[in-house]
């Protein structure tokens, strides 16, 4: 059977499984958000970045090959860990203690996982604008960290490809896909995968407000 | 005149299911992509209403508010900014009355930023509706200003405002008059290989092994795509050999689609030289070749297409986020089909390889780098211009022979590239010490190096695509802090902060964001006193 090495332990993979796969299957934790399990990985927020054979790779893009050695938990990992999540955080305007997915927000438990005490980086404070035009579902873009995972689900699984990422570096946004750039001018629903699949509080079902308890949350 | 969706619709009968072309001819009818447009091709086109909203708000050449009838873009290289073009650029606000970026409220001008254009040998210089200009003076900015201020349109103007010149220096190897191609196939293929022929873009990747990998790939299709989206901020040689050497690039290109049976190749041009179209178009035109067509595509102001798997994605019509690789475009490239990207300089060479060149690309070089590079020479030099060297050439040789007595610092390939002082000037360009696309700056002992960090910084951020995290944010927070601490306002704290942003850009997802802070972090190393002094 074809092994690599996770920090020293050694780990079985398939032909096609990426070091996410492995780690995943041998229970060995690699942070990640926009990475989830069913949807194609996107590498883009680099939270999983791991070295392999020395070199910075992102875990949910790299495929497994014999003989890999692949550092997660080392300082310099940690470390770097820690600057993404910073990054993500003074680039968008995230409020917790209002953020109505505090507790079942990835990023937050990221954060919390990492040690982040503080933001370190001076904030960006962008002004991006929130639709609220839809009944049952909210866009706050301040809280988008364009995972991509919204515009995979909508389109692959709900089969209504409703969102989109446009725009270039720190302008990057996303956007809706009808004429009016509006939610309310889409068929999405509250039940929609998309909805639920967004890992922060960036696509949000209306109507709901702080139902569970503090202490009851997914990651409290 | 028609409205944006009739003209839309003329122009997708006319250029079919190819997104950005035919946003770029929209916003140049309508000096911007007007929200019916957008529609009208998605809709036309079957493809998602974000897909071309995505594109227009990408490509930094596309607009979706109405420019002026004049669109003036001024080069923001370090190279113009030497040459006094931010003293210019003022000049001509001034002159117009406009704030930077923003339209006159008649509607008659918009005056802008852009990233290098590309003429840093002739600079500074500015694009006028999509048109170079260049040796741009303060009575060329007034009479620029004035033939504006009376609505004469652009072929009214003096010839001699859009001459761009070519400036070859020295000529070697590549520059021979090479014609007719006596080799092809397998004995070409086996000649590149003795020649020892590597790709001219920088990443020095054997050519023969490329094309034939490309070859033995699987796929029904099959393309051949020259990258000339040259976009590397002091680079301008692919623009001359276009001017020059086009007829050889086409063989070039031709002779690999040969090799690995393709039908269709692309041309992928920068917006910024626009000025060739009809040059190029023409040469294409009385090209015979029924079994393999090239067509040229256009850029339209996004330095990350220079990366190749983003430049596959921009002729596919999307915005240009780099691919994941693996695969490689050789095996999974444009429609995912096995495809061969390579520079203008490298199918030159495979050119004049074929026509019997091959021995002597040999005989030159070093053990590791054969044949001649082009370098494009640009700032404190007497001759700027372009220089043909045998690869292993040194610094200190290129200096003398351009007329730099005084230099202070050498950037070699850009702004991703390596910043050398003087202890350095013996070192050589070759793919073994530097390895480079072919841009070379100079900056003499009146120079304060801090500007070419504030200048690169902005540059990166302004060019990252925004895919992923590090380069998305931290380019922003790296040109922040410098221009912090060009205002006076930095802190050691900053300065430090620097050098952990370069080991947090070396995650990014690609080459762009990692090499975003490399020169920077040679300035601060190399010219340390021109950093201290500003901060607290």
């Amino acid at each position: 059977m074809k092994a690599i090495s996770l920090d020293g332990t050694m780990t079985p993979f398939a032909e096609g499984q990426t070091v996410m796969d492995c780690a995943l299957a041998a229970n060995i934790p690699i942070p990640h958000l926009c990475y989830l399990p069913g949807f194609v990985p996107h590498g883009s927020c680099r939270l999983c970045t791991v070295k392999v054979d020395g070199r910075f790779a992102s875990a949910c893009t790299q495929a497994a090959t014999e003989g890999q050695h692949v550092e997660i938990d080392t300082e310099e990992l940690r470390q770097l860990r820690l600057s993404l999540l910073r990054m993500l955080f003074v680039e968008g305007n995230h409020y917790c203690p209002s953020c109505e997915k505090s507790g079942n927000c990835r990023l937050q438990k990221a954060a919390y996982d990492e040690g982040m005490l503080d933001l370190h980086y001076r904030p960006l404070y962008p002004k991006r604008e929130m639709d609220a035009s839809h009944p049952d579902v909210l866009i706050d873009r301040d809280r988008c960290i364009f995972c991509g995972l919204c515009v995979k689900a909508s389109r692959d699984i709900d089969r209504k490809n409703i969102f989109g990422i446009s725009g270039r570096g720190i302008d990057t946004r996303l956007v809706v896909n009808s004429k009016s750039g509006l939610l309310a001018d889409t068929d999405i629903s509250a039940q929609d995968r998309a909805v639920e699949v967004c890992p922060v509080g960036a696509i949000l079902v209306k109507g709901r407000g702080f139902e569970i308890p503090i202490g009851m949350r997914l990651y409290d | 005149m028609a409205s944006a969706t009739e003209h839309a619709d003329l122009l997708i009968e006319r250029m079919g299911n190819n997104p950005l072309q035919i946003l770029i001819a929209i916003q140049k009818a309508f000096n911007h992509v007007p929200g019916d447009a957008i529609c009208r091709v998605a809709s036309a086109l079957d493809l998602p209403l974000s897909r071309i909203l995505g594109d227009v708000e990408f490509y930094s050449f596309l607009s979706r508010e109405p420019l002026g009838i004049y669109s003036v873009l001024m080069s923001d290289s370090i190279t113009d900014w030497m040459l006094g073009s931010r003293e210019l650029f003022l000049r001509l606000c001034g002159n117009l009355g406009v704030s930077p970026g923003i339209t006159r409220s008649d509607g008659l001008a918009t005056v802008a930023r852009t990233s290098c254009t590309g003429m840093c040998d002739q600079g500074p210089a500015l694009l006028v509706n999509g048109m170079a200009v260049a040796n741009l003076t303060d009575e060329r900015i007034d009479a620029i200003s004035r033939l504006m201020e009376k609505k004469i349109p652009l072929v009214a103007w003096p010839d001699e405002y859009f001459h761009v010149e070519s400036n070859i220096r020295r000529r070697g190897w590549l520059f021979q008059d090479w014609e007719g191609a006596i080799l092809e196939g397998e004995a070409l293929l086996q000649e590149m290989t003795d020649a020892g022929l590597r790709g001219r873009g920088g990443a020095g990747f054997p050519t023969a092994k490329k094309w034939a990998s490309s070859r033995d790939a699987s796929g029904s299709e099959r393309y051949v795509v020259c990258n000339a989206d040259e976009g590397e901020p002091g680079t301008f040689k692919d623009r001359v050999l276009l001017q020059h050497c086009a007829g050889g690039l086409f063989e070039g290109m031709t002779l690999c689609a040969r090799i690995v049976k393709a039908k269709k190749g692309f041309l992928y041009v920068r917006g910024e030289y626009r000025y060739l179209e009809a040059h190029l178009e023409n040469l294409l035109a009385a090209r015979r070749d029924a079994d393999f067509e090239i067509e040229l595509h256009w850029g339209a102001g996004a330095y990350i297409c220079g990366e190749e798997s983003a430049l596959l994605e921009s002729i596919e019509g999307k915005r240009g986020i780099p691919r994941v690789r693996p695969p490689f475009p050789v095996t999974r490239g444009l429609h995912g089909m096995p495809t061969v990207v390579d520079n203008v300089e490298t199918f030159c060479a495979a050119a004049a390889i074929a026509a019997g060149g091959g021995r002597e690309f040999r005989s030159l070089g070093t053990a590791g780098s054969h044949g001649t590079k082009l370098l494009s020479v640009s700032g404190d030099c007497s001759r700027p211009g372009i220089y043909e060297y045998p690869f292993g050439v040194a610094v200190d040789r290129i200096l003398e022979d351009c007329g730099a007595g005084n230099a202070l610092a050498v950037q070699v390939g850009g702004a991703a590239g390596t910043c050398l002082d003087a202890s350095e000037f013996g070192r050589k360009v070759c793919f073994e010490d530097l390895p480079t696309s072919g841009s070379v700056m100079v900056f003499d002992r009146t120079r304060n190096m801090r500007e070419a960090a504030l200048n690169f910084s902005r540059f990166f951020a302004r060019e990252s695509c925004g895919f992923c995290t590090p380069c998305r944010v931290g380019t922003e927070i790296l040109a922040q802090t410098m221009e912090r601490i060009s205002e006076g306002h930095g802190t050691r704290e900053d300065i430090s902060e620097i050098g952990n942003l370069g080991g947090i850009l070396k995650a990014s997802h690609c080459g762009l964001g990692q090499s975003a802070t490399r020169a920077v972090r040679d300035m601060l190393k190399k010219f340390p006193e021109h950093f201290e002094g500003a901060v607290k």
